[in-house]
């Protein structure tokens, strides 16, 4: 079945029902994005599609068919939010941040803590008490548009379907 | 096809069907993919209601400004249903037909008189919402029938929603609330029965002039609060009491107000 991952057209077997959270781990290797409840309650698991956040827990492989599929690995450690949550201390244990990092990709540009704050409802942090999650986001958030603009258009059609964490 | 061959489960944003399948509660294994169906899916005005396609997300709702402006009870509770996740995915059809007591939409189409649209090969038919339900988890669809929109009619009153929960966003409910106030207030809740439940004795009372301690009273022979994992059915029932009053304080404030 084909789908655009990470910028790169893809062709994947594995079964329609099949959880987009295994198809990414276990069959294309990315390992990026975790799993923690399962059921929908943690966010760990999210991932783009489309643009939008999902949570891979809860996505048959057939929705994906023809769609585009961002995970963490997609954003090449080089993402200023990537960088943030380092610099903040946004990553304790460090299984939440994948997930915290997709949900805020799709914050936009300069959201207010109210919007920071209720656009990461779905995601459970249990180390930081979040505080320095919202500070590594309103850190990385403002000068976000013109480089993620610049990465997207230099990442197009050069990331490799398959393999580890680009880091 | 869903006539033929036995238990085949509709499916769309799956938000509950996976976890069923992740915890083995749902053993079926044959499946029919709605998600893609894009006529079951939008927001239409008609001249005395507003029709919401089955496969409408909760995003979609937030999104919508018809919804936002003739429903904001409806946009309320989308937006406490769960985190962005779940709201980008969740459907209102799905939400009324995975038919649990604690489903957030349900009181707000339950307080509205929604009908709900089956189809089958056989033909279209209208179910008032108060009669879906037959039973815990139970609807009085056929096997063959699909859900395909739930048409509200325009309400008239001020709307007032309200989720109590272990958090604002992604718990399920202890208790939820929605109500339409007016000379004669219409109020549902969820969580407190094995279905969601319309309050109509209360409604009576308080359209005769009932007190707010006598309208909590007969509140309390209208639902059967249990004790689970969640919550207990005294701190239910206690808080169904509260809610119904800030309910009736808030419309009746909103109205004087005008």
């Amino acid at each position: 079945m084909h789908f655009t991952l990470n910028g790169t057209r893809v062709d994947v077997a594995a079964h329609p029902m099949t959880r987009l959270l295994d198809v990414l781990r276990d069959v294309c290797g990315l390992t990026g994005t975790k799993e923690g409840c399962g059921e929908g309650e943690c966010g760990a698991c999210t991932v783009l599609i489309d643009g939008a956040p999902v949570n891979a827990c809860l996505v048959p492989f057939a929705h994906a068919r023809l769609a585009r599929v961002t995970t963490i690995e997609g954003l090449r450690g080089r993402h200023p939010l990537q960088h943030a949550f380092v610099e903040h201390g946004g990553a304790q244990c460090g299984i939440c941040t994948p997930g915290m990092i997709m949900a805020a990709i799709a914050l936009g540009n300069r959201p207010s803590i109210q919007q920071i704050r209720a656009g990461l409802a779905g995601n459970l942090c249990r180390c930081t008490g979040y505080a320095a999650i919202y500070r590594s986001i309103r850190a990385a958030l403002p000068a976000r548009q013109s480089g993620s603009r610049r990465r997207r258009s230099k990442r197009r059609g050069r990331l490799p379907p398959r393999g580890g964490q680009s880091r | 096809m869903l006539r033929d061959e036995g238990p085949l489960v509709p499916m769309a944003g799956c938000t509950d069907l996976y976890v069923a399948l992740n915890f083995g509660t749902l053993t079926a294994t044959r499946f029919v993919d709605l998600w893609g169906l894009k006529d079951l899916r939008g927001i239409e005005r008609g001249p005395d209601a507003i029709r919401i396609g089955a496969l409408t997300t909760y995003s979609d709702l937030l999104a919508s400004p018809l919804v936002g402006k003739e429903l904001p009870m409806l946009a309320a509770a989308a937006r406490e249903v769960g985190g962005v996740q779940i709201q980008n995915r969740g459907t209102l059809g799905g939400n009324v037909a995975n038919a649990s007591p604690a489903g957030d939409t349900l009181p707000v189409l339950a307080a509205t008189d929604t009908l709900v649209e089956l189809r089958s090969a056989s033909g279209t038919r209208k179910v008032p919402f108060g009669s879906f339900y037959s039973g815990y988890r139970q609807t009085i669809a056929r096997p063959d029938e699909l859900i395909v929109a739930l048409e509200v009619p325009r309400v008239g009153g001020q709307q007032w929603f309200r989720k109590v929960g272990t958090r604002a966003a992604q718990a399920i409910s202890k208790i939820v609330f929605a109500g339409v106030g007016g000379r004669r207030p219409r109020m549902a809740v969820g969580s407190v029965a094995p279905t969601v439940v319309r309050l109509p004795k209360t409604e009576a009372a308080l359209a005769d002039g009932a007190s707010v301690a006598d309208a909590q009273a007969i509140m309390l022979t209208e639902i059967a609060a249990i004790d689970d994992l969640r919550s207990t059915a005294e701190y239910r029932r206690r808080v169904a009491g509260n809610l119904l009053a800030q309910f009736l304080e808030r419309t009746r404030r909103m109205k004087g107000a005008r």
